[in-house]
């Protein structure tokens, strides 16, 4: 059994139990402890299920490589699945549950899918569910999705109760990983004064050294790396964070960093994650290595794992993994294990080492000297047992696995050596070479990841740059930090490569297979990717069945898919494709490295935008009015507009009906405040405008408004509004609300970009003025009773625009009309927006004044056959396909537009052209309808004629009123055409004028 | 993410500060040009693969324009320079030569 | 007027690890012009008391300065009361030169995050450099805060004073509370 040792376990703090619960048990560990560690303590060793065919599984590994310890831990908004129990911390009350089982971990029913395996080869689910094609919704998507999913989603209603943000850093020297490589690295390349981060992503600093011994200047391990870390921390331009992972290496030296502020302490205040945006100008990865499972038959009964994690259980945690431990490899490494374990006072009944008969490395030795039998040569035929191990079956490695004898075990450490860690170097395209020697792939520095000078800008220290003894990696990483500093452009210090010394190790043999010529039987029982369930047998149906490239494999079988992203099958996989292809490895290649290197929260992605700053909300200085008196807002881009104002006791629609006959009849009041307004000054003002607008602006006079189209250059109808001239040189330009910023932008890339030697200014100053529309017919005597300037019909005329005063504000007053009334836009200083608006009220309220929002606007305007930017214009658009010829100029030789305009399907007669549109039976035309006409186009469809821009109950017509474009629609005046609605129905419409209401245009004119 | 430095202001940031915007160095035709001509205006872009001459915009940043040669294959930046000007500077030229020998954008090369 | 209210009205929050506060109305305005003409230069400096300021940087005395937004353009302080006389000192000044001189005092928002942690929590939202030996007060800096644009400087060495879209400064005030929440120090600018 699995079980806490009486001694060891150099991170555990023994004086602080813990209690946590695992599937509703109360369980007990220390602090230091990991979930793993502290689920191991107890014997539980069985820890979930796996996703295909529902194995039972056992942690494999002891860091961020594992592929079966995932739980789900908390509850409703801190409910969170997937979590690694290798790199969750353990801390008091921590609830974990186990999953993808059913109706528990013991007994699931989804685990007769490993009876079937047979049955269920890659590509299973392309080859199973294609036929018949009238099952795909009904039948196999239920099933598929049912069976789907990696652990539980959290509830939708339940809001992530943790908050998160973003913090951006800046340094010239990264060092991701805070092993013995990652530390001396830092330190080489912080002496020439660079600004140093290293960035480990456990809690603890120092890596594999200090579990797997070595001396280094003449202490252990441990002492230096206390030593070493002391040293850094002094220094002003070194930061160290731990629980923070190098999560991704992007362009020009972008890195993100994904720190767990309190993962492992939920109830301290702050953000849980915090994701380093950092620039730097090198990165170092001092990442390490992973070591490789081997591939034999039941390599996946809980209870098998990697020698390294075996030996972290016993040396940080004081766990054993077993009590009787065999140690299966093709390397030294895995020596240490045994040596560990028996020095721990547990057994280890034999050594299978798959190298041939050979001299004994000093580990070997140490190995044989404490008495444990090494059969070298030999191999794991099968591992017996089902929820845990039990024993295993003793085979020739060069043979097909007949058992020449069993043991009896109840864990097995197994080695297949090491891979270094080539993630982040590869991340942003730093390519890789074969190392024969070790069988992996490492950096190749001569095609690093280039940067913004193309430089490269990565660099690798210690065992991720496939250096395996304790000296070449500190000498590497001294390199590796001097370098960087230097590329980084300081002036590197000599610093010393600490004398190291570990013992010296006879070659690996690299082992794809065990044994060697193991039968499918077997094969089919070795796995590869544990987490998505694909075995040695899997990846050699790919081969056999043409999927040759690496990345068709991957995806045909999935290996490499899952959360853990292949980080310990990916070379074994690649191993049995090449065998499979008969190709050396580095001809199959590896699939891509992608960030993250292991999934990051969500939430972290997200920061600080959720809830109230998911997104800016625009608000006008009227805001807090509008929404005190019953706004239903509109988003109209990020600015929240009054749809309506819903008195009590009234629909939204009812609304909408009272304000729109309410300033036809009384007086109504619009907040317009978010109308775009910029100024254009200087001599050439007049010019540029006469390039902007598809109608001459130069020859406004000083004092009048003029409505103006913009066209983009492609001809198409962009932005419209009013322009006033303010002086000789100055104009102020409206645009929609939409449009400011855009039509802002679109003036000055005109200006900076192609008329540059114009003499013209341009400045944004739509924030600067509260705006209120004041319409209807009693508009000029609200304003008249505040008093100031003089309103009458003489002395302001449509279509003028005077600084004044009234009420004793000092006004810019408009008059202008998007409605058909009387109407008077009137801008005050945005400081005083909400008093003029509260004057304007108080005026209004013996006149019958109510505030309007943007569809009583839209119903007006409608009414009068107003277009309206982004309904009857979509980019498709052009002026003339609205009748606004008038509003484009003949006498201009160029503006905007004009030549795309000439085009020929521009003035092609095909063109749908704009009318009006009235129901036979007055009821409201769906929005977006298309009419159809005779006959049908080449793919059968019926021949579309027409659709609708704008629809719309009028209460002041009483009936519905629409707005669209129709092919040859004014020749068809009094016509009537079809828009079926997506309900089944047909609707009727004549077609008419646009001009629903006061068609002489008399009513603003008094 | 990319870096570039704002040769307006002087701002080195990323690329979140500023807005891209095509190519650069493109000839405006107007009304009195050929159909041939305004479509090569209007819609043919060169979309290389290596050298490329576009604009970008410091929107938020000091809202100006200027113009980037930059590598699409590498990310390289060779330089900025300013938007008001019909060819790029011949330092960046010399600079692009010794790095990519032999090439050519447009008329530039 | 009397009843003037600025974006926030002086919201202040002190409930984190920095202090937040809109401080109410400053007076803004806009100058374009050739910023190497002796005209436009007069228009700028005669008015606020102070030096034209070198690229990326702002001169401040008190509620007037000058700060440096781009190659034709400097945003002008000064008090909120005396926009009006400033921009026609500044118009006399002008001249003839080709020239845009506007009051954008109302079209924006300050606010103000102080405190020692105020480096940080604005690190959290602008992709600048923050550390103490790459920004100093004197700089001034464009960029975004998260989702929108800002320009903001160091009044001194713990408080950045940061100017944003009126119709913004709801959302900056928000995301600054949410970047000073409390147990959030980085740690990091030493």
């Amino acid at each position: 059994m699995s079980t806490r040792l009486a001694t060891g376990g150099r991170l555990l703090n023994k004086s602080k139990a813990l209690s946590f619960s695992f599937n509703g048990t109360t369980l007990k560990g220390f602090e230091g402890d990991t979930l793993a560690s502290a689920l191991l303590a107890n014997d539980r060793v069985l820890m979930g299920r796996s996703f295909k065919y529902h194995r039972p599984r056992g942690v494999v590994a002891s860091g961020s490589e594992e592929p079966n310890g995932l739980v789900q831990m908390g509850e409703g908004g801190k409910f969170e699945p997937n979590q690694r129990v290798t790199t969750t911390e353990l801390f008091e009350g921590l609830k974990a549950k186990s999953q993808n089982h059913w109706p528990s971990l013991e007994y699931d029913v989804g685990a007769l899918n490993a009876k079937l395996s047979r049955f269920m080869p890659a590509g299973f689910y392309y080859k199973m569910f294609i036929h018949p094609r009238s099952f795909w919704k009904h039948v196999y998507e239920p099933i598929i999705r049912h069976a789907a999913g990696l652990g539980a989603a959290p509830k939708a209603t339940d809001r992530d109760a943790d908050t998160y943000e973003h913090f951006y850093a800046f340094c010239d020297v990264l060092v991701i990983g805070g092993g013995v490589a990652g530390l001396q690295a830092a330190k080489a390349a912080a002496a020439s004064g660079a600004k140093v981060i290293v960035a480990e992503q456990t809690a603890h600093l120092g890596g594999r050294a200090v579990v797997d011994g070595g001396t280094i200047d003449g202490q252990t391990a441990e002492d230096f790396v206390t030593a070493i870390t002391a040293e850094l921390e002094a220094m002003d331009n070194v930061t160290i964070r731990t629980r923070m992972m190098g999560a991704g290496v992007y362009d020009h030296g972008y890195v993100l960093g994904y720190e767990r502020l309190k993962d492992h302490a939920p109830e301290m205040a702050g953000p849980r994650h915090r994701l380093w945006r950092i620039r730097a100008a090198q990165t170092i990865t001092a990442t390490g290595a992973i070591e490789r499972p081997l591939s034999f038959a039941g390599n996946d009964i809980p209870g098998v794992m990697l020698a390294s994690a075996i030996r972290d259980y016993v040396v940080n945690y004081g766990v054993s993994s077993g009590d009787r431990t065999v140690v299966v490899t093709n390397n030294d490494d895995a020596y240490r294990t045994a040596i560990a374990l028996k020095h721990a006072g547990l057994d280890v009944p034999a050594i299978i080492d798959a190298r041939p008969a050979g001299d004994d490395s000093d580990l070997i030795a140490r190995a044989k000297a404490l008495g444990i039998r090494v059969m070298m040569g030999h191999g794991i035929a099968t591992v017996q047992g089902g929820k845990r191990v039990t024993g295993v079956e003793i085979c020739a490695q060069a043979g097909e696995g007949a058992v020449l004898e069993e043991i009896a075990c109840d864990a097995v450490a197994m080695s297949g050596g090491w891979s270094p860690v080539v993630h982040l170097w590869s991340h942003c395209g730093g390519k890789l070479t074969w190392d024969e020697s070790q069988a992996s792939f490492r950096p190749d520095p001569n095609r690093p990841p280039l940067g913004d000078k193309g430089q490269g800008f990565v660099s690798v220290a210690g065992a991720a740059n496939g250096e395996t003894t304790l000296a070449a990696i500190l000498a590497d990483a001294t390199d590796c930090g001097k370098e960087a500093a230097k590329a980084a452009g300081f002036k590197a210090k000599a610093t010393k490569a600490p004398v190291a010394e570990d013992a010296v190790e006879r070659a690996l043999l690299p082992v794809w297979l065990m044994p060697q010529g193991a039968g499918y039987k077997l094969r089919s029982k070795a796995w590869l990717d544990y987490q998505n369930d694909v075995k040695v047998s899997d990846v050699q149906l790919a081969a056999q069945e043409g999927f040759t490239s690496v990345e068709h494999a991957k995806r045909y079988t999935t290996l490499g898919m899952a959360t853990d992203q292949g980080k310990l099958s990916n070379i074994n996989g690649l191993a049995i494709l090449s065998d499979s292809l008969n190709q050396p490895i580095p001809q199959t290649g590896t699939t891509t490295f992608r960030p993250p290197y292991t999934p990051i929260s969500m939430g972290s992605i997200g920061g600080e935008a959720r809830g109230d700053v998911f997104q800016p909300i625009r608000r006008t200085p009227m805001y807090d009015w509008h929404e005190a008196n019953g706004a239903d807002w509109e988003p109209v881009g990020q600015w929240r507009r009054p749809y309506a104002y819903v008195q009590s006791g009234e629909t939204v629609h009812d609304a909408v009906m009272r304000e729109t006959k309410n300033t036809r009849e009384n007086l109504g009041l619009l907040d317009a405040s978010t109308l775009g307004k910029i100024i254009v000054k200087g001599p050439d003002a007049g010019k540029f405008l006469d390039m902007l607008y598809t109608n001459m602006m130069s020859t406004l006079k000083v004092g009048k408004c003029r409505y103006g189209l913009m066209c983009s250059e492609n001809g198409f109808l962009i932005d419209d509004g009013v322009v006033a001239r303010i002086d000789d040189e100055t104009f102020l330009c409206h645009t929609t609300t939409g449009g400011a910023e855009t039509i802002h932008g679109h003036m000055e890339e005109w200006l900076q970009t192609e008329w540059w030697d114009w003499n013209v200014y341009v400045a944004n100053v739509t924030e600067q003025y509260a705006q209120v529309a004041v319409v209807g017919p009693k508009a000029r005597k609200a304003l008249e009773a505040l008093g100031g300037m003089d309103l009458s019909a003489d002395a302001f005329g449509f279509m003028e625009w005077q600084d004044g005063s009234l009420g004793g504000f000092d006004v810019r007053a408009y008059r202008i009309s998007f409605s058909g009334e009387l109407s008077y836009e009137i801008a005050v200083p945005a400081s005083q927006g909400q008093a003029f608006w509260d004057a304007l009220m108080a005026v209004g309220a013996d006149l019958g004044v109510m505030p309007y929002g943007t569809e009583c606007l839209h119903i007006l305007r409608a009414e009068k056959g107003f277009i309206m930017i982004g309904d009857e214009t979509d980019g498709t658009v052009i002026p003339q396909d609205l009748g606004l010829n008038w509003a484009i100029s003949k006498k201009k030789t160029d503006f905007l537009g004009k030549r795309a305009q000439q085009r020929e399907h521009m003035v092609s007669d095909q063109r749908w052209k704009l009318v009006g549109l009235e129901t036979i039976d007055k009821s409201t035309l769906p929005d977006g309808a298309y009419a159809v006409g005779e006959g049908t186009n080449a793919n059968g469809q019926r021949v579309m004629i027409g659709r609708v821009t704008s629809s719309y109950h009028s209460p002041n017509l009483e009936r519905g009123i629409a707005m669209g474009l129709v092919l040859h629609g004014p020749d068809r005046m009094g016509e009537v055409i079809t828009f079926p609605g997506t309900d089944g129905k047909d609707y009727e419409a004549k077609i008419v004028s646009p001009v629903f209401y006061d068609p002489e245009g008399e009513k603003p004119n008094v | 993410m990319l870096i570039l430095n704002c040769p307006c202001c002087g701002v080195t940031a990323e690329e979140t500060e500023f807005h891209a915007g095509g190519e650069a160095h493109l000839k405006r035709f107007g009304p009195d040009s050929s159909n041939e001509d305004f479509e090569n205006y209007m819609f043919m872009r060169q979309n290389p693969k290596g050298v490329h001459l576009e604009r970008w915009r410091h929107n938020n940043g000091c809202g100006k324009w200027f113009h980037a040669a930059r590598c699409t294959m590498t990310l390289e930046v060779f330089g900025t320079y300013s938007a008001q000007t019909y060819e790029p500077p011949k330092e960046i030229c010399d600079l692009i030569s010794a790095k990519r020998p032999g090439w050519s954008w447009g008329a530039f090369s | 007027m009397s009843n003037l209210i600025s974006a926030l009205d002086k919201a202040t929050d002190n409930s984190g690890i920095a202090k937040i506060e809109e401080i109410g109305l400053q007076g803004m305005i806009t100058l374009r012009g050739d910023l190497s003409k002796a005209a436009v230069k007069k228009a700028a400096t005669s008015v606020t008391g102070v030096e034209m300021p070198t690229l990326g940087h702002a001169n401040h005395d008190g509620a007037s300065g000058l700060c440096w937004m781009s190659t034709d353009e400097l945003l002008v302080l000064c008090p909120y009361d005396q926009v009006a006389d400033t921009l026609a000192k500044m118009h006399t000044a002008l001249g003839k030169a080709h020239a845009l001189a506007v009051d954008v005092s109302d079209a924006r928002a300050s606010l103000r995050v102080s405190g020692p942690n105020a480096r940080e929590v604005m690190a959290k939202l602008a992709p600048v450099d923050l550390s103490p030996e790459a920004f100093k007060p004197g700089m001034f800096r464009r960029t975004r805060m998260a989702q929108v644009a800002a320009a903001f400087w160091m009044v001194d060495d713990a408080t950045f004073q940061i100017v944003c879209f009126r119709s913004n400064a709801q959302y900056v005030f928000d995301l600054l509370k949410v970047a000073a929440q409390n147990g959030s120090e980085v740690g990091f600018f030493k």
